[in-house]
Parts: C-alpha cells; sequence; structure tokens
C-alpha cells in the first residue's frame, strides 16, 4: 500500500527576531569588559587590603609595650625585670619579657649610630608583653598591676596605631565599595546608551513587531537578552583579564602576594566569576528600563 | 483575547471621524461607516484621498483629531496600552511599504505572528509552508526578502497578514506590484479568508480588479466617504 501522507516539512529552527550582529557590539563589549577588569582588580585588591589590615590589628592587640623608668635606688635591669614579673601575674597576658639593655640599644642605633652616646643616655626599658588573644588584659588591669607594685612604667597596648589600622582598613573598604557602584553605574550607563541606539537602530524592527501584536514587555526582553549575554560574554574576558593579573601579582610576591602590604591569596580569585553574572544582571535591568520607558513613546 | 462579539456589533465603526496632521485642513472629516462582521469591501479613491490614513486608524496606528472609533464594539479612545497587543493580533494588515524584517527569511517573515501569539514552530511549520505554497513561494521560503522581487515581497506580506486567520485584514494596494493573474490569485485569497468569516478592507487603484470583485466599495473623495453597495447577486 502506497503512503499517501505529505511529506513532512523540514524541521526548523525559530530564527532571533533581532540581527544577530551589529556593528556597535564590538566597541560595547570592549568597553564593558575593561569596566569589569577593574571592578574585579579592585574587588581583588580589597579582599588584600583588607587582609593586611586583619594581620596588622592580630599583631597589635596581641601585644603591648611597657616603658620602665627605674627608681633612684634600682637598677634599669631591676626594674625592668620586676615589671615583667609583676605583669606575668596580671590575668590576660601570657607571657612578659624585659628587654635587655643590648636589644634597646640596638633599636635606637639606626637614628643615634654612636655607641658611646647611647651608654650615657638614660635609656628606658622595655618590657615586651604577649597577651592572651582570646581574653587580653587591658591597658588599664596593666598599669593597675604596675602602680601597685610601685613601678614607674607607661604601657602603650598600640591602641594609637590599632585607631589609625581600622581606620584606613574601613576606608579601603569604603574606596572599594564606591569604585565598585561607580563601575556599576558605568556599566548601566553604557547599557543605556547602547539600548537606545539599539531601539532607534531597530526602529522598523520594532514597528513591525508592534503591529504583529508584540507587547512591549516582549520586545524589550529581546533586547534584555541580547545585552545581557553580550555583557556577560565581556564580564568573563575582564574577569579572566583581572584573574591573569592577580594570579602573576601572586607568583611574582611569593606567599605574600606582590607586596606584604597586599598579601593575595589564590582562593581570592574565586570572587571573579560573579563579575559576569552582575554584570549581566545590571545590563538586563538597565536595558529592561531603558526599553519599556523608550517603547511607551512608540506607537 | 477580545471577546466574541454578536453577529450584529460591526466589526469597525466610525462615528463623525475627522483627522488633520498638525494645524493644516482635515485629510478626511465626517466618516460615518459600519464594516459588518465577515463583509467585504474595497476602499477607492485618488492618490493622496486618504485611504492609508484611513487604515492606519483601524490598525490602531494613528488617532482620529475628532470623532469615535470602535473596534470589535470597544472605543479604541478608551483601550489601555496593555490591550492593545492583543487587538492588534486580531487585525492583519498589508501595508503598501511591505515592512519585511530583512534578517528574517521567508519562512521567518509569515510565521511572525504566530510566535507572538505564542505557538511553537513545531505547531506551525506546516500551516507557514501551505500558506507560502498557496502565494507562490513555496520555492523560496529560504529567501531573504531582499532577495525578492517586489511581487515577491508582496505576496510574502499578505502570507504573513493572513496567516494567523485574523478577525479583520487591511490591505493597502496589496496587488500594485504583481501582475493581472496573481492579483486575481491574491483576490481567491482574501475571497477565501472572507467566507472562513475575516471580515476584508482592501485600499486599490486596481479598477479592473475591484469591478470584477463586484463587493462593496468606500470612496474617499474631497476627505468625504461614499458607499457604493455590492453588485453581488
Amino acid at each position: 500500500m502506497s503512503d499517501t501522507r505529505a511529506p513532512r516539512p523540514p524541521r526548523r529552527k525559530a530564527a532571533p527576531l533581532l540581527p544577530r550582529e551589529d556593528a556597535r557590539d564590538g566597541a560595547l563589549v570592549f568597553v564593558v569588559a575593561t569596566l569589569c577588569f577593574l571592578a574585579c582588580l579592585a574587588a581583588v585588591f580589597t579582599i588584600g587590603a583588607d587582609r593586611a589590615a586583619r594581620g596588622w590589628r592580630t599583631e597589635l592587640t596581641g601585644s603591648a609595650t611597657v616603658v620602665v623608668r627605674p627608681k633612684a635606688d634600682e637598677t634599669a635591669d631591676a626594674a625592668a625585670a620586676r615589671a615583667a614579673e609583676v605583669l606575668a601575674g596580671v590575668r590576660g597576658v601570657d607571657e612578659a619579657d624585659a628587654l635587655e639593655r643590648e636589644k634597646a640599644d640596638a633599636l635606637l642605633r639606626p637614628w643615634l649610630g654612636d655607641d658611646d652616646v647611647l651608654k650615657d643616655l638614660p635609656v628606658p626599658r622595655l618590657v615586651s608583653v604577649d597577651l592572651d588573644p582570646k581574653a587580653p588584659a587591658s591597658a588599664a588591669d596593666m598599669d593597675q598591676a604596675l602602680k601597685a607594685a610601685r613601678i614607674d612604667a607607661t604601657v602603650d597596648d598600640h591602641s594609637l596605631w590599632l585607631k589609625d589600622i581600622l581606620g584606613a582598613a574601613a576606608l579601603t573598604r569604603a574606596a572599594a565599595l564606591g569604585v565598585a557602584a561607580l563601575i556599576a553605574a558605568a556599566a548601566a550607563a553604557v547599557i543605556v546608551f547602547a539600548t537606545r541606539a539599539g531601539l532607534a537602530a531597530r526602529a522598523d524592527v520594532v514597528d513591525v513587531l508592534h503591529v504583529a501584536g508584540a507587547e512591549d514587555g516582549f520586545i524589550a526582553d529581546l533586547f534584555v537578552a541580547r545585552f545581557a549575554r553580550m555583557t556577560a560574554m565581556a564580564g568573563i574576558i575582564g574577569a579572566g583579564g583581572a584573574g591573569l593579573v592577580a594570579a602573576a601579582m601572586r607568583l611574582l610576591g611569593g606567599g605574600a602576594g606582590l607586596t606584604p602590604a597586599l598579601p593575595l591569596a589564590w582562593s581570592d580569585l574565586l570572587i571573579l566569576p560573579a563579575c559576569p553574572l552582575i554584570a549581566a544582571a545590571i545590563a538586563a535591568l538597565a536595558a529592561r528600563a531603558t526599553a519599556m520607558a523608550l517603547l511607551k513613546d512608540m506607537t | 483575547m477580545t471577546q466574541p462579539q454578536p453577529d450584529d456589533v460591526p466589526v469597525v465603526r466610525f462615528d463623525g471621524v475627522g483627522l488633520r496632521y498638525g494645524r493644516a485642513n482635515e485629510v478626511l472629516r465626517d466618516l460615518n461607516f459600519e464594516l459588518a462582521a465577515g463583509s467585504f469591501h474595497f476602499l477607492t479613491g485618488a492618490s493622496g484621498a486618504g485611504k492609508t490614513s484611513l487604515l492606519r486608524m483601524i490598525h490602531l496606528a494613528l488617532k482620529p483629531t475628532r470623532g469615535l472609533i470602535s473596534l470589535f464594539g470597544r472605543d479604541i479612545a478608551a483601550i489601555r496600552r496593555r490591550d492593545l497587543p492583543i487587538m492588534r493580533r486580531q487585525i492583519g494588515v498589508v501595508l503598501q511599504e511591505k515592512r519585511l524584517l530583512e534578517h528574517l527569511n521567508a519562512f521567518d517573515n509569515v510565521a511572525l505572528p504566530l510566535r507572538l501569539a505564542g505557538r511553537k514552530i513545531g505547531d506551525y511549520t506546516g500551516d507557514v509552508v501551505e500558506l507560502l505554497a498557496w502565494v507562490g513561494l513555496g520555492e523560496r521560503m529560504d529567501a531573504y526578502p531582499q532577495a525578492l522581487s517586489g511581487g515577491e515581497q508582496q505576496r510574502l506580506a499578505i502570507a504573513r497578514a493572513v496567516v494567523n486567520r485574523p478577525e479583520i485584514l487591511l490591505a493597502d494596494e496589496p496587488t500594485g506590484d504583481v501582475d493581472h493573474e496573481m492579483a486575481l490569485r491574491i483576490l481567491r485569497l482574501f475571497v477565501e479568508l472572507n467566507r472562513l468569516g475575516t471580515t476584508v478592507l482592501i485600499a486599490s487603484h486596481d479598477e479592473a480588479l475591484v469591478n470584477t470583485s463586484g463587493r462593496a466599495i468606500l470612496h474617499l473623495e474631497g476627505g468625504r466617504l461614499e458607499q457604493i453597495p455590492a453588485r453581488l447577486a
């Protein structure tokens, strides 16, 4: 029996409703990729700076220095030894060591240079104190203990430096956030301009879609998909470039990164894959809002 | 979707409609007519008489300066923007300038209204292929508009306008770029569509075609409309 059914038409795939290529696409990808590159570097540097600040803070809060001024009836070494003994008994102090005269002189030598001068100077003795990291003794506790033992001394718990360090770290974080917000705004502005240009260049297509019964949201989504895809690709390029730079800095600087002031870890690079996603999300929001606003003015 | 209308509700109704561009004199004035559901009319008139403007008002691309236009029983001035797409999907439009999408081939151009209506390509491929064959483009369905002649583009635009069996078909000089034989073939397509229930309004200069059809005529002259009844038995 012969088959009388009509031949099945070949399987087809629906074509994209917006033209695939646009002369502006290359320039847009370059601009967004550059913005993503800068944003990724800013993010990695911020993580490094934050790590450095945390390290400094740990070092400063984990120790204190006590300057001991000997009384007339005792030697400087004896005063320092007594202070160390008193401080070792304070709750929250792990260890207290009197700095020997030679070590104190060594600290001053780079500035004074002359041993004879140092011998004549009444160099105060220092006591180095290691604090319990879980419950460190306060400067007031140590000061009180020293006074009770009638020792003339000044406790420096580095709080002055700590305040500056914390301030610098907060400033670094705020600056990084500001840079990130600025870059995101710049990327959104670029997408807004691109969407406007895209809609203007494709007004004929938009008009046909309107006449054929397309909803504004449907047309806007065509531009959203286009720009989200394009910026995601640009984000991958930018994040990849930033990853290479950060990896080079990590390799060149050894365990401390390029410089001890900016220690980088390989795990810091894990933040980079978020860049294309964030860029695509910003592009999608900007394109959608712009397209919907412009489509309202079109028939 | 537009609600099904009772048969006595006209698909299009113009009440005292006037249209002017800017501060110029009215190009159309005091238009009063109805297009009953399932009717077939030609729209005639000299160049510049306002035929295209009248069609554009019906397909919601142009607002009248005064008067009331009802479409499917709804005052178009009261239609919300978000409802326009649904209304437009009920209207098939063939414009003089064709408005084909240059980056889509013939198949995808014709399939456009079906895609916008949410149909899947597997469901409509057969319909589109059949329609393209009907308008003589069965062998050209993968060709892009710029590779088609003026007549082929015209037929493509017609196929796109009728593919989703609209409630009303508006055609502006649909046979302007085709020979008489193809014009008659296209007219038969419109008649067949009308027989299936689509209201048809065709703006045309082609007197031979208009006379051959014997259909009712809306004639524009001096901005006013004259209605000439059908001569069909």
